[in-house]
């Protein structure tokens, strides 16, 4: 390879195709190229170099999966799993959590502003949850929330509304925290809801577990596709020639902390149909590769690569015909949902006391229409949100439909949270934009919304 | 208790009737009386004596301008209530799926009768039932700044003397009375200002003109001078004495009561358009798909997609500030909020669906250009955009009205 056709300069750090260079420009590119050489790292011209460790602050850098676990068989093959059963409803409109939710929502709450955002500055630059916040969220209880109790859960019935609120109340301390708390317990939703009994029966233990030992767990449905379609997933499943189970190829991006996690629920093609597989981090052909993306970093964002990874049959997770999948996604655009409310109501709560605090012109900048009327409609919008989300899990909860529902919340929460992430940082000028304030966090992590398919689900 | 933001069991009766009176008595209507303006829709008369023959039975839930009145004692405390002002914020929007002018112009139910039912003791209740009242707030000389009223009462005897000029009284003509914001006292600020129930054929009242207007044409808008107009002091609704203190706070309780209706106009008005063009768009081979990325789709539908999204915003704010009025919570910051955002979907809602179905929308042989006019004084009247975005504002950053101007 020549080094005129190395130097092309399209399809690379984001420069068009359409574009060419003049003689200048290969100059240029050259004394670059030679600036990136080890040359100048033996005449110690440069830092020493990075610890050559896993670190998904990296991307490209490629590891096999986790493999510390395998997890035992039990339970009836083929037989239905148990339902968490629809929550009652009144029939009276009502914007009061039930009881056991409110003390929920308190705990989370606690737990938020303790623990969840003091250590989000410094999850979002390692890319990584602190180890001993993520224990204290199994104490709390999150990975169970959405099990039945009579699998080691503590939900009497479907928990859709309970787990949007407490989405929304961990959000409001850090959403990439909150993701990385949430994730493992998402999964064990998604086998409560969707598991045979054999599924429940092996895994649902696990996430139960008193000692700790919870382990991770992430619901891959994304893929690094330009104008990606969740519903029409480029992984592929195909039957295995024994017919004793699936074949799984393709990548998946933006999977929370698939360095660590144990087990992953995949969604693939069968058939031309989108459709959930289990696959234990211990099989052969998967390997992880860090993928920190603009916001979100604390949920250890991570590339999944299946090659030919070979699944049993009892691997699907609920319906082939594409129902489970849909309705998987629909959860999932839930969750992101709540987080999205949560992150929006931080910037709402850190705004306003900073635009009074803050004097132009010899008075507090909240005395001006222009700066007043940005954070008036980041309240009405917020509360907008807030609603389009309960109204949605609410019918998710009470086992309607609700794919309606949750389109109008997501479109809501992705244009309205990101208008509050960036009005956020404009009200505070040159201090939202940098680090010393939590503003631009929110900005990038508000992006997400939109974009983000999976990982999370209530 | 638990979260439930479906409009409740027992009121899915009325909507439907609402409904079917919208669609069978208003809509085939709607263009003749946006054309002949000022022509008294004698068709209303009808439905006005159906409604309050449905009141009477109790089979309308309370709802309707009186609705708005908050009954502070009974029933259970802890319990909660879906009442009046719910009944009233779905039913409304129901109509103003049918035609918000017509809504406007319906006898007895002015924002006359609502402000009455917010603010009047009950002797006053009593003795204004069954009359149809206009409100009378906008002078010539200002409109949101609602202190610097200039119409005069002055106590002599037992009688206030009121002089001034009104302009925008809704149903001026055609109600039996009018709620009239006059001041006791210039000097003494806010708290000076006081609403009186003015008899229409009192001497030295008289309706100067009717405007021309953008929309709402079937709607009657009012100029009306007040010339030594003599009223019983027992007209003055709520307390006569000037409370400094207080300010202007009793005047101003009738708005939290009224925004959500006006709220909810905008949100009838604008699912009009979104019912039509939905159908439209299908027609022209555009159909929604809820599961497939907005991003993903014809662009029309992304942009139905998020219309709807904001319109279900607009009326779930709308259910929250009735709700909480029901269930006698606050709501001044929710009410603004409704009426804010409401208003705002109300004319992105029919002006996008407009420009999507082309010059089919813009012309008149279908409504959605009409509703495309129709709305925009939903997002004036009852407090402008800007007005609501201030006291939402104001509320959030606990400023005062002399700090956030």
């Amino acid at each position: 390879m020549s080094l005129i056709s190395n130097l092309k300069p399209g399809g690379k750090h984001g420069v068009p195709s359409s574009e060419s260079r003049d003689p200048i420009g290969y100059l240029v590119a050259g004394l670059n190229r030679l600036a990136q050489t080890d040359l100048l790292d033996k005449v110690r011209l440069r830092k020493p170099a990075e610890q050559v460790v896993f670190s998904v602050t990296r991307s490209g850098f490629k590891t096999i999966t986790n493999a510390s676990r395998t997890f035992a068989r039990k339970g009836k093959k083929g037989e239905p799993g148990t339902r968490p059963t629809p929550a009652a409803a009144s029939g009276v409109f009502d914007l009061t959590p039930g009881e056991d939710e409110q003390m929920l929502v308190d705990v989370v709450t606690e737990f938020a502003d303790e623990i969840v955002r003091p250590a989000a500055a410094e999850a979002d630059k390692a890319c990584a949850a602190p180890d001993d916040l993520l224990k204290s969220s199994l104490e709390i209880g999150l990975p169970i929330l959405g099990i039945p109790e009579s699998l080691g859960g503590v939900s009497e019935e479907r928990s859709a509304m309970a787990g949007t609120l407490v989405a929304e109340a961990l959000a409001k301390g850090d959403m990439g925290l909150a993701v990385a708390a949430l994730a493992p317990g998402s999964v064990a939703t998604a086998i409560g809801l969707w598991g045979t009994d054999a599924q429940q029966q092996t895994y649902l233990p696990a996430f139960s577990a008193e000692d700790g030992s919870v382990p991770a767990a992430a619901l891959a449905l994304t893929e690094p596709t330009v104008l990606f379609d969740v519903l029409s997933p480029s992984t592929t499943a195909r039957r295995s020639d024994d017919g004793a189970g699936f074949v799984l190829n393709g990548t998946k991006s933006l999977v929370a902390r698939g360095d660590s996690a144990e087990l992953f629920v995949v969604g693939a093609s069968l058939d031309g149909k989108p459709a959930l597989f289990l696959v234990e981090s211990s099989t052969e052909g998967l390997s992880v590769e860090g993928d920190p993306a603009m916001g979100v970093r604390a949920a250890s964002m991570t590339k999944l690569v299946l090659e030919d990874v070979k699944v049993p049959a009892d691997a699907v997770l609920g319906e082939t015909d594409g129902s489970t999948y849909t309705q998987c996604v629909r959860l999932s655009r839930l969750a992101w949902c709540a987080l999205a409310v949560g992150t929006a109501q931080a910037v709402l709560d850190y705004v306003t006391p900073y635009v009074k605090e803050r004097e132009a012109f010899g008075e507090p900048i909240a005395n001006r229409q222009s700066v007043a009327f940005m954070v008036a409609n980041i309240a009405i919008e917020l509360q907008g949100m807030r609603l389009l989300t309960y109204r949605a899990a609410s019918r998710a909860a009470a086992g309607k439909d609700f794919s309606r529902e949750v389109a109008l919340a997501r479109k809501a929460c992705t244009d309205k949270g990101m208008q509050i992430g960036l009005d956020g940082v404009q009200l505070l000028g040159g201090h939202g934009f940098v680090k010393e304030h939590p503003v631009e966090r929110w900005y990038r992590d508000l992006r997400a919304i939109g974009i983000m398919e999976g990982t999370v689900l209530v | 208790m638990s979260i439930n933001l479906e409009v409740p069991k027992k009121h899915r009766q009325l909507v439907e009737q609402a409904h079917q009176v919208a669609m069978n008595m208003l809509r085939p209507i709607s263009r003749k009386y946006d054309i002949a303006e000022h022509e008294y829709p004698k068709e209303l008369d009808m439905l006005a004596a159906m409604i309050d023959g449905l009141s009477e039975s109790g089979a309308s839930e309370g709802a309707g301008a009186t609705g708005v009145r908050r009954d502070e004692n009974g029933d259970d405390k802890t319990k909660v209530k879906n009442g009046a002002n719910l009944a009233s914020v779905t039913s409304v929007a129901e109509m103003c799926w049918g035609d918000t002018g017509l809504l406007l112009s319906m006898p007895r139910q002015g924002l006359g009768n609502s402000a009455i039912a917010s603010v009047a003791n009950d002797e006053q209740l009593e003795r204004f039932k069954g009359r149809w009242a206009s409100m009378a707030i906008t002078e010539p000389s200002f409109g949101s700044d609602s202190a610097a009223i200039s119409t005069t009462a002055v106590l002599d005897g037992d009688e206030y003397v009121i002089n001034g000029e009104k302009i925008f009284v809704t149903s001026g003509e055609r109600s039996d009375c009018i709620v009239v914001w006059a001041t006791l006292d210039k000097s003494l600020g806010r708290a000076a200002i006081k609403s009186f129930v003015v008899e229409k054929d009192t001497p030295g009242v008289k309706v100067e003109r009717l405007e021309e207007k953008l929309g709402i044409r079937a709607s009657d808008t009012a100029v009306i001078t007040f010339t030594d107009a003599r009223v019983s002091r027992e007209n003055l609704l709520g307390d006569p004495e000037v409370n400094v203190e207080k300010g202007f706070a009793g005047a101003m309780a009738t708005f939290d009561n009224t925004r959500p209706l006006v709220a909810a106009m905008a949100v009838g008005c604008a699912r009009a358009s979104l019912d039509l063009t939905r159908d439209l768009l299908k027609d022209a081979g555009i159909e929604v798909d809820y599961d497939k990325p907005a991003i993903l789709q014809h662009a029309a539908a992304a942009r139905f997609l998020q219309l709807e999204a904001d319109w279900e915003a607009g009326r779930l704010l709308t259910l929250q500030a009735a709700w909480m009025a029901d269930n006698r919570k606050p709501n001044s910051l929710e009410a603004s909020m409704a009426k804010a955002k409401a208003g705002r979907v109300g004319s992105d809602v029919t002006l996008s669906c407009v420009e999507l179905c082309a010059s089919v929308g813009y012309s008149e042989n279908e409504l959605l250009e009409k509703w495309a006019r129709d709305s925009k004084i939903l997002d004036i009247f009852e407090g402008t955009q800007q007005i609501q975005q201030l006291i939402v504002a104001r509320r959030i950053l606990g400023l005062s009205s002399a700090e956030l101007k």
